[in-house]
């Protein structure tokens, strides 16, 4: 059969300083077909796409257009060659209407009226099966009605080739079945659709063909019926890596943070956690499961001291506090005898046995604070601003979803970046740069950061150097409880890997370990328990070696608006089946295939 | 006397509605363009000269003694909004510190070439032009008084703003600009031309409050040179900021800021401390503003949402 090529790219090249990010790349993009760009982060899908849509340049190669040679040097460029594309961060106006926003750029000779814009858009909809409000404010969307808008106005514009980036990264299962029935009514329509992703299942789902990037390169393009997951997974990763997830067993978990009713609003005023209620265990991962935006920033940033708590506690149980023994509880003779049952200790954690001290020798030790006992600290962390739950000698360690912005100063080198943690150390009012930068020279050759020193501003790190160095920051305080959010969202498999490791072997040093994921089969294969939130509230708490995928998906829903959980659940009667949510992705295919081959 | 303020509060008003909508074009932008003050100061620098030169040549013409400084002084101000655009657009300097340099540079530039020439004389003398009133009705009456009794700079302020804000929210190179200054990546990525964006509301925005220059120095001042435009300016400045990048809010505003300014002068028996402390009032109100909407938070009455970062597109 033949095919006509929309889009024929040669010999791409595209550099950023000494970075290759699109090494001789060919790519062709057919009429009426619906394209994966399939590849793990940081491969240079996106920035090859970027490149037909106008927003770089190619360092060398050619670009044809229906045969074409052309060269594109801005977005209208591409408009005009009717390439239109969706990126990741939609590019939306929050204080316009989605009928300005799709407005914008549009050249039509006739008077400029958002009416009959708005008309046009609804007629639009009804032919492709969007739902959209045109008057509607951006800012006061959800994610999936920006991506309906953004798709929106690139056909608004007649595009006829359409590059979406990761569109269902932010979408629930049922958002991203109805954006897959969109796309299919498009290509009936004979437009050509271009897809970056790196979900396997989906690219099985929607696309005609695969085309596979590994570090820049092209590897192949295939049709998706020849070809099945583990192939493709193949392709994409390269290499066989060891992918299992080491979880052991957790040794002698006590609490060590309690969750009681905990309530945080948000910007709206919002219950964004409502009345949860958990414990989290030294000693083990307690995941955190959920769609993104329901409560997981806020609950994590409420226990760090960052976000006002409206009611509830937050307490924690400090185990081993050192606490100097004084005559004001206990007389001589019964320190004397707790001494000799083993229950004392000198500042060093020797035991003390009073064991041929003279009393006058035992009365100077107790009066200078040397003889000590463990007490177990409980302290709530409500109303505490960071600063006073360090000062209390509280470790809480808090790896932030945004990491350049609440995590690390991004202009600032990897040293001053450490030295954020310790610059009120010392009694210099120098800051103490020695230790910073021996920490910052520990980290980068320990979690292998790429990096050309120590003295590089962290912005120009890649997410992956990013987060190795904002969790070896975190974790190097030896942590009592270690929060982390999306720590492995952006980065490529052999980083993730690297950070399941480092939670790892936290938790078998007997922190506390929060871990807020999106991959489901990460949560299940890493965590011990698993929280579940939906809309605020604790939809469950789980035991993750036993409990399935589908369960979990369940409970992510259940709190969900009503409409959406009676639709979600009218379809399970149809299909008698559970409700897919974020199905395997490449990282299990490959540890499945590992098990396969032992 | 109430008729006599309000007049005087309108005919001042004039200065910061040019100031301003200038301002707000500009911002609209994402510029924030400090240099206001130097703006004004060096544009009716360039009108006060062009006047000069005129009336050095002979020539009496008065549609040229109006017509001509009314172009010197865009072009100047249009100069300046260009070299604030250059360096902050093309060479992506901090705007802040070009705005503040800007001033400085402008307020020095136009202090140096008046007191040059020592013009002054020559220009109050035909300083008249200005001042008198466009509409020729003698009348005591309070609406002539108060509304029809100015020159020809504070109705042509009045029309820029309603232009302005005409074309802000309702047309589509409105709609383009706001996009421009609330998202540069998304403008740029509808296919819109960021940087001539930038530059020409930059340009336009600095004539127009060139033009607030040269009203105070011809029509307010009457022809006398003295340094108030740099004052004005920061008031222009803040009147954006009170009318929450409205420019027809900016119309009342301004007379509000008028009135405040000249108040003291319609009270009997303060002292001099306690005028300088009438004429702080605005920048109060403007402070009271933004309490107000901090505390409302409304997104209708933010800035512009990338007002004051320059914009690269290649930046990851």
């Amino acid at each position: 059969m033949e095919y006509v090529n929309a889009i024929e790219m040669k010999n791409i090249t595209k550099t950023f300083g000494s970075v290759i990010a699109n090494n001789k790349v060919n790519l062709d993009i057919r009429k009426g077909e619906i394209l994966s760009v399939l590849g793990e982060n940081g491969c240079g899908k996106t920035t090859l796409m970027n490149m037909l849509a106008g927003i770089y340049y190619p360092d060398e190669g050619q670009i044809f257009v229906n045969g074409e040679e052309v060269t594109i040097r801005s977005p209208k460029d591409a408009f005009n060659l009717k390439i239109g594309m969706v990126h990741q961060h939609f590019k939306l106006v929050d204080v316009f209407t989605a009928a300005q926003n799709i407005a914008l750029g549009v050249k039509d000779n006739g008077l400029y009226s958002i009416k009959k814009i708005a008309t046009e858009v609804r007629e639009m909809g009804s032919r492709y099966g969007f739902k959209i409000n045109p008057n509607k404010l951006i800012h006061e969307m959800s994610v999936s009605e920006k991506q309906t808008v953004e798709i929106i106005k690139v056909l608004f514009r007649g595009a006829n080739i359409l590059i979406l980036d990761e569109p269902t990264a932010v979408l629930t299962p049922q958002e991203i079945k109805t954006l897959f029935a969109v796309l299919r009514e498009m290509k009936k329509d004979g437009k050509s659709i271009v897809i970056i992703t790196h979900k396997l299942n989906e690219v099985m789902e929607i696309s005609d063909r695969v085309a596979v990037l590994r570090k820049g390169e092209h590897i192949a393009t295939v049709e998706t019926s020849e070809t099945n997951e583990k192939a493709l997974a193949d392709m994409m990763v390269g290499k066989k890596l060891n992918l299992n997830i080491d979880r052991k067993e957790p040794v002698n978990p006590k609490p060590r943070l309690i969750i009681e009713h905990m309530t945080v609003k948000n910007r709206d005023g919002i219950n964004a956690v409502d009345d949860v209620s958990f414990t989290v265990n030294g000693g083990e991962i307690l995941g955190i499961a959920g769609i993104s935006g329901n409560g997981q920033k806020e609950l994590l940033e409420g226990i760090a001291g960052l976000q006002k708590v409206e009611s509830g506690d937050i307490i924690f149980h400090n185990p081993k506090k050192d606490k100097p023994v004084t005559f004001f509880h206990k007389t001589l003779r019964k320190i004397k005898k707790m001494a000799a049952e083993g229950c004392f200790h000198d500042p060093e954690g020797r035991k003390i046995n009073f064991d041929g001290y003279k009393n006058k020798e035992i009365v100077r030790l107790v009066n200078e604070e040397k003889v000590l006992f463990y007490e177990d600290e409980i302290i709530d962390l409500r109303h505490r601003t960071p600063r006073e739950i360090q000062e209390l000698g509280i470790k809480l360690s808090f790896v932030p979803e945004d990491r350049l912005n609440m995590g690390l100063v991004g202009n600032m080198s990897i040293i001053d970046n450490m030295a954020l943690r310790s610059y009120r150390k010392g009694k210099s009012i120098f800051v103490n740069k020695k230790r910073p930068k021996n920490l910052a020279d520990k980290i980068i050759d320990e979690l292998e950061v790429v990096t050309p020193s120590d003295m590089t501003p962290v912005r120009r790190l890649s997410g992956g150097n990013v987060q190795k160095v904002l969790v070896g920051r975190e974790i190097s305080s030896s942590p009592k409880v270690l929060m982390a959010a999306y720590p492995v969202r952006g980065l490529d498999i052999n980083s993730s890997y690297l950070i399941y490791n480092l939670l790892n072997q936290q938790k078998e040093k007997n922190v506390a370990v929060i871990f807020v994921g999106e991959d489901l089969d990460v949560l299940l294969a890493l965590s011990d328990r698993l929280v579940v939130l939906s809309g605020g509230k604790v939809a469950g708490v789980v035991d993750a070696r036993k409990v399935t995928k589908e369960e979990v998906g369940l409970l992510m829903l259940s709190n969900a608006k009503a409409e959406e959980a009676e639709a979600v659940k009218a379809e399970l009667k149809k299909e008698g089946t559970v409700v897919p949510v974020e199905e395997n992705n490449s990282e299990e295919v490959i540890a499945e295939e590992k098990e396969d081959k032992e | 006397m109430i008729v006599t303020f309000l007049s005087g509060a309108i005919r001042l008003s004039a200065t910061f509605l040019y100031g301003s909508t200038g301002e707000i074009i500009t911002e609209k932008a994402g510029h924030l363009n400090l240099g206001i003050p130097g703006v004004m100061s060096v544009g009716a620098a360039a009108g006060c000269l062009s006047v000069y030169y005129l009336l050095k040549a002979k020539i009496y013409s008065s549609l040229l003694l109006i017509l001509l400084p009314f172009l010197t002084t865009i072009v100047a101000g249009g100069l300046m909004g260009l070299l604030y655009s250059f360096l902050t657009v093309s060479l992506r300097a901090n705007q802040n510190v070009t705005g503040l340099a800007l001033t400085t540079l402008g307020v020095g530039l136009a202090g140096y070439l008046m007191n040059r020439v020592k013009a002054e004389i020559m220009i109050i003398g035909k300083a008249s032009q200005f001042y008198s009133t466009l509409f020729s009705i003698d009348s005591d009456n309070w609406f002539v008084q108060i509304f029809l009794s100015h020159g020809i700079l504070v109705y042509l302020a009045i029309i820029i703003a309603i232009v302005a804000q005409v074309i802000l929210n309702r047309t589509r190179l409105g709609l383009h600009l706001r996009a421009v200054g609330e998202s540069p990546a998304t403008a740029d990525a509808a296919g819109i031309n960021v940087t001539g964006y930038k530059y020409v509301a930059t340009i336009v925005g600095s004539a127009i409050a060139a033009l607030g220059g040269l009203f105070t120095i011809m029509d307010y001042m009457g022809g006398n040179w003295e340094y108030i435009l740099e004052g004005f300016g920061w008031l222009s400045i803040a009147l954006v900021i009170f009318t929450l990048w409205r420019p027809a809010l900016s119309i009342f505003g301004s007379i509000i800021f008028g009135g405040l300014y000249i108040a003291a002068g319609y009270i009997n028996g303060i002292t001099f401390a306690q005028i300088e402390l009438i004429k702080l009032l605005p920048y109060a109100m403007t402070i009271v503003v933004l309490i107000a909407t901090s505390i409302l938070g409304s997104k209708k009455a933010q800035p512009p949402a990338s007002l004051g970062l320059n914009y690269f597109r290649e930046e990851r």
